[in-house]
C-alpha cells in the first residue's frame, strides 16, 4: 500500500483564519477549494482545521489510518505502551460516492505520562513516537498529531474528501485545504495532503527541486522521512528551526526562502549581518523550486512563495479574516466583498496571527 | 663499486619529431624554445628523440607548423601482462638501480567516477530556470558552522545575531586553487594565481614553500601552508593569510615527504622558505610534532592561538583507505577546513609507485566523508574542500552534488597557464616556465596574462554551472551541495552506488 517513491505534483491551495479565534465551520473551505476542481485530478484531497476539539484541547489528537484492522490492533498495545487514552472513536464518515476503499480511520485523544518526560519535554517525545510510529508500526500512519486540530485527507477530489469526512460538522478558526494532481496514481491515503507533525500544518503547491539536500539536512538532525513527500520536508524544517532551535518565525521564514545575495549586499550593516548569518548556516534548510506553501498552526496561519514566485498565490482580507490561495476566484467565491486582496512578492511571507482567545 | 654501464641507453625513445624540411624557414625558434635539449642545428633542425617529452613547446612557437610529433613507431612484441611501460621501467631500473620518479597526477586508466556520474535537470513538474534572466548564486563560505543560531532582541526591539559566528572565507566562485610550492613552481606562476584569485574572488595557496615577500599584498585570498618541513613559517606569514592550512597529506604522494632539490633553491627560494642557497629542501613524511590525532588538535589550536582566532584552519590529507574516520578525528581535533585529496591528484615531483598506487578516488572519499561527517551530525562543523583532479566545470557541480563545499584545481590551472601534462616537473625544465626556477624559462610566463588566462577559465567554469543550476531549477549553490538525489550512476556496480549515496540511471525518485 504504502508508497515509496517520490511523486511530483500540481496543485491547488486554500486557506482561511479569523484572528481573533472565531470558529467558522468546513463548508466554506469546501466551497473555495471546489471551485479549483481542475488544478487537482482526483488522487488527493485534503484539510487541516485548528480548534475543532474545544473540549480536549490539552490532550494530543492522533488522527490515523490503519491498512486494516489488524494494523489498529498492533497499534492498540503500542498506544497503551507509550501513552495515556484518554479516549479513541471512529472518524465519522460519510459514505459518499467518488470515495474508494479509505482505509481504518480512527482518532486517539492521547496525554503523555509524566514519567516518560524525565529527560525529554513531552513535544519532542510526541515527535519521537509519532516517527517511531510511521517507521516501525506495520499498516499504521499518523495523519496528525497536534493539539485541538486535525488533518482529514484521502485519495479523490477534495470536495468529495471533504464531505466524506463531514467537514461541515466540525468548526474552526484556522482551515487549509489541498487538492493535488500527481503525475502517477499514488493510491495511499496517507501520501495526501495536508501533512501534520504536532500542531503543524501544511499544504504546499509545488516541487521542491532542493528535496534532496533538505531531506540529508534533516537526517542530521535525526528526522526519518517516510513519506518521500516535499510536503514532509517543510513541516520537518520548521519543526527543527522554530520548534526545536527556537528561530522566530520571520527568520526561519528568510532561511527557507532566503533573500538573495544582492539584495542582502544592501542591506544595513546589522540585517546583512542576521541574513548572511542565516545563510550560511541554514543552507541546508533554503527550500528551492517552484513551491507557495500554506503553513498552519496553532497561534497562526502563514503563506510563503518561493524566492522568485514560480507558483501563485493570492492574499485577502475581510475585517478579521485572513485568506490565501492559488487563485484569487477561490477566495472571492467564498468572500466577495475582500477589503483587501494583493499577491505576496517572492519570498515574503504573509503572516496571520491569532490575537483573540479561541471562543 | 658498481661496474661502469654503456653510455648508451637501451631504453627506445617515447615520441618522434617529425620535421618538415621543405616548409622550415630556419628561424632556430624551436631550438630556443625547446628545453629538453631536443631540438639541435645542425644544417638544419635535427631533433634528438629520445629527449622529446612532447611539451609541445617548439610546434607553439614555430611559424611554418612544421613540427609534428607522435609516437615513436616502436613495436613491442605484443603482452598484455609485460606491458611497453613495464618493460621500459624494467629497463630504466636496470640502468639507474633508483626510485622511478614521476611528475603530474596518476595517469593509469583507473575508473574515473565523475565520467560515470550523470546530472538531472527539470521538466514540466518543475521549471528550469535561466539564468541569463534570474540570479544564479554561487557564493560560498569555508569555515566552521554552528548548528543553530541565537538571536537576541536589542533596545528598540530590533531582532540581532546573539551567536558569534568562526571565522568564515568568502569564496564568488566554489574553486579554489590548488597547493603549489614556490621552489616546485616558479615565482610567476604564485603570482598569475595570486592575481587571479583576488580578481575572482577566489583562494590560492601557497603549498609548502612559504610566501614570497612581493605577495603580501594578496594575502588576503591566500591560503597559507604549514607542511611537515616548516618552511617559511613565521608569524606575519600566519597573519597575513586568510587561512591556514596544515597539510598532512597530498593525493600524489600520501604518506611519504616532499624533496625539493638544492639547485632549485636560489636567493629569492632561500629566503622565501628560510633556508640557505643551495641546501635541498627536506619535508620529512609526518610531522614530527604530530604522530597522533591529539598531537594535531595541539598544532591547529596553536595556529589558531597565533592567528588570535581570526582564520580558519584546515587540515589537508590524501584520500587513504579509511580517511572518512581520519576525517571525523581531524573536525572533531577542531579544524575548521577539511581538504582531502584523492589519488588522481597532481604533484612537481613523487616516486611513481606512490603516485600510481596508493589511495582512492576523491569520489569515493569525497562522498564517504561526507556521509559519515552528517552521521555523526557535525558535518556543519567543518567544510569539506576536495581535490585530487577536477578536470571541468561538471566534475565541480559532481561534486558538490556529492557533498563538497568547494573544489581545487592544481592542474587544471596550470593546462591554463599552458602546462601540456608531459610530467615532467620533477627536472626542473619546465619548457612553459611554470614548474622551473631556471630565469629564462620562467620568464616565458608574464603574470598578467597568465592570471588573465586563469580568470577567463574561472568565469567560464563559472557560466557552466549557472547553466547547470539553472537546468536543475535551483537557484542557489547550497541547493546543490550534497543533493545527491539529482546524481545518477551509469556503469556502477551496487557497492560503489551505495557508497557514492547515488541510485542507478533509470531509478526515478
Ligand atoms: S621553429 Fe619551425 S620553422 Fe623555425 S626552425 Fe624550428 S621547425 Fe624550422
Ligand atoms: S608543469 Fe611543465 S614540466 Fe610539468 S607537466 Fe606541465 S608542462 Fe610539463
Amino acid at each position: 500500500m504504502r508508497c515509496n517513491t517520490r511523486i511530483p505534483s500540481g496543485c491547488a491551495i486554500s486557506g482561511m483564519m479569523c484572528e481573533s479565534g472565531d470558529r467558522v465551520d468546513g463548508s466554506a473551505i469546501i466551497k473555495s477549494i471546489a471551485l479549483m476542481h481542475d488544478r487537482s485530478n482526483g488522487l488527493g484531497g485534503g484539510f487541516a482545521a485548528y480548534g475543532i476539539y474545544p473540549r480536549r484541547a490539552d490532550q494530543y489528537a492522533f488522527h490515523m489510518m490503519f491498512d486494516d484492522f489488524a494494523a489498529k490492533e498492533n497499534f492498540d498495545e503500542y498506544v497503551k505502551d507509550h501513552f495515556i487514552v484518554e479516549r479513541d472513536e471512529v472518524i465519522p464518515t460519510s459514505p459518499f460516492g467518488n470515495i474508494t476503499s479509505p482505509p481504518v480511520l480512527w482518532r486517539y485523544f492521547l496525554n503523555v505520562d509524566e514519567k516518560k518526560l524525565e529527560f525529554v519535554e513531552d513535544r519532542e517525545y510526541v515527535v519521537n513516537k509519532v516517527m517511531e510510529i510511521n517507521s516501525n508500526v506495520p499498516g499504521a500512519f499518523v495523519s496528525s498529531s497536534g493539539k485541538n486540530m486535525g488533518a482529514f485527507k484521502g485519495v479523490g477530489y477534495p470536495e468529495d474528501i471533504g464531505h466524506f469526512y463531514k467537514l461541515e460538522e466540525y468548526k474552526g478558526y484556522i482551515w487549509t485545504s489541498h487538492g493535488r494532481f500527481p503525475t502517477n496514481t499514488p493510491g495511499w491515503w496517507g501520501g495526501a495532503h495536508p501533512f501534520g507533525l504536532l500542531d503543524w500544518s501544511i499544504v504546499h503547491n509545488g516541487e521542491i527541486s532542493s528535496y534532496g539536500i533538505n531531506k540529508r539536512y534533516l537526517e542530521m538532525f535525526g528526522y526519518k522521512l517516510e513519506l518521500r513527500t516535499d510536503t514532509e520536508v517543510v513541516a520537518y524544517l520548521f519543526d527543527l528551526l522554530v520548534r526545536r532551535q527556537n528561530l522566530p518565525m520571520e527568520l526561519a521564514v528568510k532561511a527557507l526562502s532566503a533573500p538573495f545575495w544582492d539584495n542582502i549586499d544592501r542591506m544595513e550593516p546589522h540585517t546583512k549581518e542576521l541574513m548572511t548569518a542565516i545563510r550560511m548556516v541554514y543552507g541546508g534548510a533554503l527550500l528551492n523550486g517552484p513551491y507557495s506553501i500554506i503553513l498552519g498552526h496553532s497561534r497562526g496561519m502563514m503563506g510563503l512563495n518561493d524566492r522568485i514566485k514560480l507558483r501563485p498565490m493570492t492574499c485577502g482580507r475581510k475585517d478579521d479574516m485572513l485568506y490565501m490561495a492559488s487563485e484569487e476566484s477561490a477566495i472571492r467565491e467564498i468572500e466577495p466583498d475582500l477589503d483587501t486582496v494583493w499577491s505576496p512578492k517572492a519570498g515574503e511571507a504573509v503572516v496571520g496571527t491569532l490575537n483573540g482567545e479561541v471562543e | 663499486m658498481a661496474t661502469e654501464l654503456s653510455p648508451v641507453s637501451q631504453i627506445p625513445p617515447e615520441f618522434h619529431v617529425k620535421v618538415d624540411h621543405d616548409q622550415c624557414r630556419k628561424c632556430k625558434r624551436c631550438v630556443l624554445n625547446c628545453s629538453f635539449g631536443c631540438m639541435q642545428f645542425k644544417d638544419k633542425v635535427t631533433p634528438d628523440h629520445s629527449k622529446c617529452v612532447a611539451c609541445h613547446r617548439c610546434t607553439t612557437f614555430c611559424p611554418e607548423n612544421a613540427i609534428s610529433i607522435t609516437d615513436h613507431p616502436m613495436v613491442y612484441k605484443e603482452n598484455a601482462n609485460w606491458t611497453e611501460r613495464i618493460r621500459q621501467n624494467t629497463l630504466k631500473q636496470a640502468e639507474t638501480g633508483g626510485i622511478l620518479l614521476t611528475g603530474m597526477g596518476n595517469p593509469k586508466p583507473y575508473p574515473i567516477l565523475w565520467d560515470h556520474l550523470l546530472i538531472d535537470a527539470c521538466q514540466v513538474t518543475n521549471p528550469s530556470i535561466d539564468p541569463l534572466r534570474e540570479p544564479m548564486e554561487l557564493r560560498t563560505f569555508l569555515g566552521s558552522k554552528p548548528d543553530k543560531l541565537e538571536f537576541e532582541r536589542d533596545e528598540h526591539n530590533n531582532v540581532r545575531l546573539k551567536t558569534q559566528l568562526a571565522p568564515h572565507i568568502q569564496l564568488d566562485i566554489p574553486v579554489i586553487f590548488a597547493a603549489m610550492s614556490y621552489g616546485a613552481v616558479s615565482h610567476n606562476v604564485h603570482k598569475s594565481l595570486a592575481i587571479a584569485a583576488n580578481k575572482m574572488g577566489t583562494l590560492m595557496n601557497t603549498g609548502e614553500g612559504g610566501l614570497h615577500e612581493d605577495l603580501y599584498p594578496y594575502s588576503g585570498r591566500i591560503m597559507v601552508q604549514v607542511a611537515s618541513g616548516r618552511f617559511g613559517v613565521h608569524s606575519d606569514y600566519l597573519k597575513a593569510g586568510a587561512a591556514v592550512e596544515i597539510k598532512i597529506g597530498q593525493g600524489a604522494k600520501p604518506g611519504i615527504g616532499g624533496h625539493l632539490p638544492g639547485e632549485k633553491v636560489g636567493l629569492e627560494i632561500s629566503k622565501t622558505r628560510m633556508i640557505p642557497v643551495g641546501t635541498d629542501a627536506l619535508s620529512p613524511a609526518p610531522h614530527h610534532d604530530i604522530y597522533s590525532i591529539e598531537d594535531l588538535s595541539q598544532l591547529i589550536f596553536a595556529i589558531k592561538e597565533a592567528t588570535d582566532y581570526m582564520k580558519p584552519v584546515s587540515v589537508k590529507i590524501a584520500a587513504v583507505h579509511n580517511v572518512a574516520a581520519i576525517a571525523s578525528g581531524i573536525v572533531r581535533a577542531g579544524a575548521d577546513i577539511v581538504t582531502i585529496d584523492g589519488f588522481r591528484g597532481g604533484t612537481g615531483a613523487t616516486p611513481a609507485i606512490i603516485r600510481d598506487n596508493v589511495g582512492i578516488p576523491i569520489e569515493l572519499a569525497l562522498a564517504a566523508v561526507d556521509q559519515r561527517l552528517r552521521d555523526e551530525g557535525i558535518r556543519n562543523q567543518a567544510s569539506l574542500v576536495c581535490a585530487g583532479s577536477i578536470r571541468e566545470a561538471a566534475d565541480v557541480a559532481k561534486a558538490i552534488a556529492l557533498g563538497a563545499d568547494a573544489c581545487v584545481i592544481g592542474t587544471a590551472a596550470l593546462i591554463a597557464l599552458g602546462c601540456r601534462v608531459c610530467q615532467k616537473c620533477y627536472t626542473g625544465n619546465c619548457a612553459w616556465g611554470i614548474a622551473t626556477q631556471r630565469p629564462e624559462l620562467t620568464r616565458r610566463l608574464d603574470p598578467d596574462v597568465g592570471s588573465q588566462r586563469l580568470c577567463n577559465l574561472l568565469t567560464a567554469w563559472k557560466h557552466e554551472l549557472q547553466e547547470v543550476l539553472g537546468s536543475l531549477g535551483v537557484n542557489s549553490i547550497e541547493s546543490l551541495r550534497g543533493s545527491r538525489e539529482r546524481l545518477r550512476g551509469i556503469g556502477l556496480d551496487k557497492e560503489t552506488l551505495e557508497i557514492l549515496g547515488v541510485k542507478p540511471a533509470g531509478v526515478g525518485m
